[in-house]
């Protein structure tokens, strides 16, 4: 099975109304289209607080309360007794209903393997892939003692277990040990104690008859095809398939009032990070190039990345901007993430602030300081995940290679991410802080400060949260995804313009910026290193761009070398960013704060007036 | 947004209790029986530890003869063993060479594996229990797994807490919910008692609280800093109620100096001398787990889950009492006076749904509607 199978067929002609919703963790959002001429447009959206947990447990309720506010907006009727209306008749109805869903924590999976660094790794990269949150990965060589993992095993409770192991006529002894290792701890599923844990076994086929024998009597157990037949090939997609096709018919299905919510869906409810990856995969498709991706939700922060055609996700539980902050906080480090703050504010009210949000995970802010320690946080989460996905975006290890010298001086690349951000291309953004942050520059801002980009890098963003509804939808109706894609949910930001190498003399000459504009004109811009600053330049308007470093800096030729490229404009513009790579933010407290506030000064990323009175707070 | 789930704070109800073991065994008590809080209504053995043994690695069998392991072995599947004793024996070359496996623990032989030549060892059963926690009646029995109490009582849910489940007697150590709860305030005749502070527990009334051997403590507020230092470690997602060697502690409010609603504060002064049920567990998500205080006590009422629905479904309507639970009104208590549909800018110019609230104090104020909970009076 694939994400394309069960879904029905459609008159796609006759789909003239569409409503989807997403599920999250913190809040179900309904996203509202219709055909408007010849074209599919985003028309109203709706938010409302998820249902899936006590005491309402029933996922249907906050649905319902999301769609009520896209009636209320739109004048258009969409919800009855039983559930959607469909198809749609004048100002009732819709013709095609559709959602993806994060909440009550996703899909969570353990993931098992033989060797950590191969198969185990291969198997978790997959149980990535299909959009599931990775709880724990037990291999034979991962440092713990049997008891201890049968232990970890049993108190875990996973929606589902993912087994892989050996190449294909390979030993089976190893596999099977991890075999015999859960069918002993016997853990589990985490929703409804009525029903078997879903095990989805990928490992040597040679092994999978034993497997049978050990595991069919106690789980659900489905065996597909080995995600690692050889070294070196990894085949995760029937692993991936498995995996969803048992979301559905396992895991979700026990969760409180998906049962209902299923039968309202005219395909099947397909897990937001799937929704979303399928969404940015499509735009490095589309444009041909490298896009790294991030989802930064409540309780999650996924981070995709399609580098040279090969796609990778990654899920970090428990990195996210509500249920998870204080996690953020717990990992990150106060410190870090009080670096982000303009301002001076004791670490008593920091940690209080963290943990309110965290024990009400709806609260919005709405002072500009507690906007702003958003973002702080935000920045944190971010590049936590973003460790987290090049620790999985690198090449299959175990395989023998033919060493020349010039590997001597590469030793460690094995070891290393692929992902080099001098070649991405594309920046984008979704996840309710990004897409509702009040202005476009704060996300261009958080987005530079966490991935860090190198050379010139366009920046984009979801503009009202919607990828995963057109990811979703997109396996339906693939032409009415990409029309709203286009037009209603990528914004474009703009350009980011950042030399790789350190700031050696703030303030002097970074690099000299050319831009030759479509109406023949052409203006030169210069990039002073330490500073950031904006140059204008629409959203869809194009400059031919000749960008001339330091010395010792490289925006994409080489140290020193001039670049010809052409850029794009945004509702932001081009960001000049001369303050180095790695950005390095001044050790001593005013200093730092001075040089924030200079920075979302140059950008204007928040109102003046406030950068003001923070700026006074510092002369005092 | 149009609803933000209240916690509960209520003088009479129905609190209904289901124990259960975490795998079958044997309830201990009948429907209509009574129980105390420390009454053992259930109680299993859950199966011990396993331990697994290399066996054929240990006992030389090549890797191409391990389903020959079985021939080795001395006790069977199912068989009991103790520590030290033989389970297997390999003698080979005429006798000249011996090989054999001790168990490293006591137990049950629970699988000889032919394929990868290991045997699992499982140890002795560990007997758990549950009791009732509540005082009150076994309203039904559920075979083999527990039972439901109910009782009539006080419930006050609170924000966030941390211990696992306990009883004590109720004392209010303050004298207004605005007062913090300080060391100086509590003594030794404070063993077994559950105490009521106010806005703020000190760090020193936590530590002299422990101390001492108090059971519990109730308090608005907490710095966060003073929970870290205490539990020596940072909470990061919010699955609490497994902590170790510290008094329960629930807050009502929230983090930081919060003084504790004056309904609350009255209510639980209304059960000072009383015994009360205590459990700082919470879990934030999956499932929603609030900490929780009960009272038991004469009068009865109906619970009310379902009224909780129905608001969801009715969602907010002027008139209604709520508390802002954010900044800068954070705390405050007021009644929605209108309900705009369109979008304002607030402060942060975030474009949200407001509301517009007259605050106790007779100010009048505007609110994202997210940024508030419905209370009932």
């Amino acid at each position: 099975m694939n994400e394309m199978s069960q879904t029905p067929a459609f008159d796609l002609g006759k789909i003239n109304v569409i409503l989807a919703t997403d599920c999250g963790s913190t809040t179900s959002k309904a996203r509202f289209f219709k055909r408007l001429g010849n074209e599919y447009r985003f028309v109203a959206s709706g938010e409302a607080p998820t249902t899936v947990e006590a005491p309402y447990e029933d996922v249907t309720l906050g649905v319902r309360n999301a769609v009520r506010e896209v009636e209320e907006l739109t004048g258009h009727k969409l919800l009855s007794d039983e559930g959607i209306m469909l198809p749609s008749q004048g100002n009732t109805g819709t013709d095609l209903y559709v959602t993806t869903s994060s909440a009550g924590g996703g899909l969570q999976m353990l993931v098992t393997g033989v060797i950590k660094t191969m198969t185990a790794e291969s198997a978790e990269r997959a149980a990535l892939g299909a959009g599931s949150i990775v709880m724990d990965v037990i291999s034979v060589d991962d440092g713990r003692r049997t008891y201890q993992k049968i232990d970890r095993i049993r108190r875990l409770r996973p929606d589902m277990i993912l087994i892989s192991g050996g190449t294909d006529g390979g030993s089976v002894r190893h596999v099977l040990g991890i075999v015999e290792l859960i069918s002993t701890a016997e853990p589990k599923a985490r929703l409804g104690v009525g029903y078997d844990l879903p095990i989805v076994y990928a490992g040597n086929k040679e092994a999978r008859e034993q497997a049978k024998k050990i595991l069919s009597s106690k789980f659900a157990l489905k065996i597909v095809d080995n995600i690692r037949p050889t070294l070196s090939r990894e085949n995760p997609e029937p692993a991936r398939d498995a995996i969803h096709e048992l979301f559905m018919e396992h895991v979700m299905s026990h969760a409180p009032g998906y049962d209902r919510l299923m039968k309202w869906t005219s395909v099947p409810i397909m897990p937001t990070p799937a929704g979303e990856g399928k969404m940015f995969r499509t735009l490095a498709e589309m444009r041909e190039v490298n896009v790294i991706g991030v989802g930064l939700g409540g309780a999650t922060t996924n981070v995709y990345s399609v580098y040279d055609r090969k796609f990778v996700r990654t899920v970090s539980a428990n990195l996210g901007m509500s249920y998870s902050i204080c996690n953020v906080l717990k990992e990150a480090g106060i410190k870090n993430i009080m670096r982000w703050l303009p301002f001076e504010m004791d670490e008593v009210v920091v940690r209080n602030r963290l943990r309110n949000k965290m024990i009400r995970p709806t609260i919005i802010p709405q002072l500009i300081d507690a906007l702003v320690l958003e973002h702080a946080v935000a920045r944190e989460a971010l590049r936590l995940g973003f460790a987290h996905h090049k620790s999985l975006a690198r090449g299959l290890r175990g395989i023998q290679r033919q060493r020349d010298v010039s590997d001597l001086f590469e030793q460690s690349m094995e070891e290393e991410s692929y992902i080099d951000m001098m070649r991405i291309s594309i920046i984008a953004g979704t996840g309710g802080l990004l897409s509702h942050a009040p202005r476009r520059a704060q996300t261009a801002l958080i987005l530079t400060d966490a991935f860090q980009p190198e050379g010139v890098t366009k920046l984009a963003q979801d503009s009202v949260f919607m990828m995963p509804h057109l990811g979703v939808l997109s396996t339906v109706h693939a032409q009415a995804a990409m029309e709203i894609f286009e037009k209603d949910c990528l914004v474009r930001i703009g350009t980011c313009i950042a030399p790789k190498g350190p700031v050696e003399a703030e303030g002097s000459l970074a690099a000299t910026v050319k831009l030759d504009l479509p109406d023949g004109s052409s203006r030169t811009e210069e990039m002073k290193q330490g500073e950031i600053r904006l140059t204008s330049l629409g959203e869809g308007k194009f400059a031919e761009a000749e960008i001339k470093p330091r010395s010792n800096l490289d925006v994409g030729a080489g140290p020193g070398k001039e670049l010809e490229v052409k850029i794009e404009g945004g509702v932001v513009g081009i960001m000049l960013d001369g303050r180095g790579r790695p950005l390095a933010l001044p050790e001593d407290d005013a200093t730092r704060r001075r040089q924030l506030v200079k920075w979302f000064r140059a950008i204007d990323a928040y109102p003046q007036a406030v950068l003001d009175r923070y700026e006074k707070a510092l002369v005092r | 947004m149009a609803y933000t789930p209240g916690l509960k704070v209520k003088k009479e109800t129905v609190v209904q209790k289901t124990r259960r073991l975490p795998i079958p065994g044997e309830v201990l008590v009948k429907k209509d029986d009574v129980v105390e809080f420390d009454t053992i209504v259930a109680r299993t053995k859950v199966p011990g530890d396993v331990e697994t043994i290399r066996a054929s690695q240990i006992l030389g069998i090549e890797a191409d003869d391990i389903e020959e392991l079985g021939q080795y072995m001395l006790k069977k599947t199912g068989e009991t063993v103790r520590k030290g004793e033989v389970i297997a024996r390999r003698v080979a070359f005429f006798g000249l060479s011996k090989t054999f496996v001790e168990s490293p623990i006591d137990g049950t032989i629970e699988h000889v594996s032919d394929v990868t030549g290991q045997v699992t060892i499982r140890e002795d059963p560990v007997p758990v229990e549950v009791r009732a926690y509540i005082p009150g009646k076994v309203v039904s029995v559920i075979p083999k797994e527990g039972v439901v109490v109910d009782t009539a009582a006080t419930l006050i849910q609170g924000i966030f807490g941390i211990g696992g489940e306990t009883h004590g007697q109720i004392r209010v150590a303050v004298k207004s919910p605005e007062d913090t709860l300080t060391d100086d305030l509590i003594d030794s005749g404070d063993a077994g008692k559950v105490l009521i502070g106010g806005s703020l527990v000190t760090a020193e009334a936590l530590k002299k609280a422990a101390g001492v051997g108090v059971r519990g403590i109730v308090s608005g507020g907490v710095q966060d800093k003073d929970l870290r230092d205490l539990l020596g470690y940072e909470i990061g997602v919010a699955i609490t109620g497994q902590e170790e060697s510290v008094v329960a502690l629930i807050i009502t409010e929230g983090f930081g100096k919060m003084r504790m609603s004056s309904r609350t504060f009255e209510l639980l002064k209304s059960c000072e001398g009383m015994d009360a049920a205590l459990n700082g567990a919470t879990q934030i998500r999956a499932g929603v787990i609030r900490p929780e205080i009960i009272v038991p006590r004469a009068a009865v009422s109906k619970g009310d889950s379902e009224g909780e629905k129905a608001v969801v479904s009715k969602g907010m309507q002027p008139g209604m009492t709520v508390r802002v639970i954010a900044e800068p009104y954070f705390g405050a208590i007021g009644t929605i006076v209108s309900l705009p549909a369109e979008l304002q800018e607030v402060e942060s110019e975030s474009s949200v749904r407001i509301l517009e609230v007259e605050l106790e104090d007779g100010r009048k104020a505007v609110v994202p509607r997210a940024n508030v909970e419905i209370i009932e009076l």
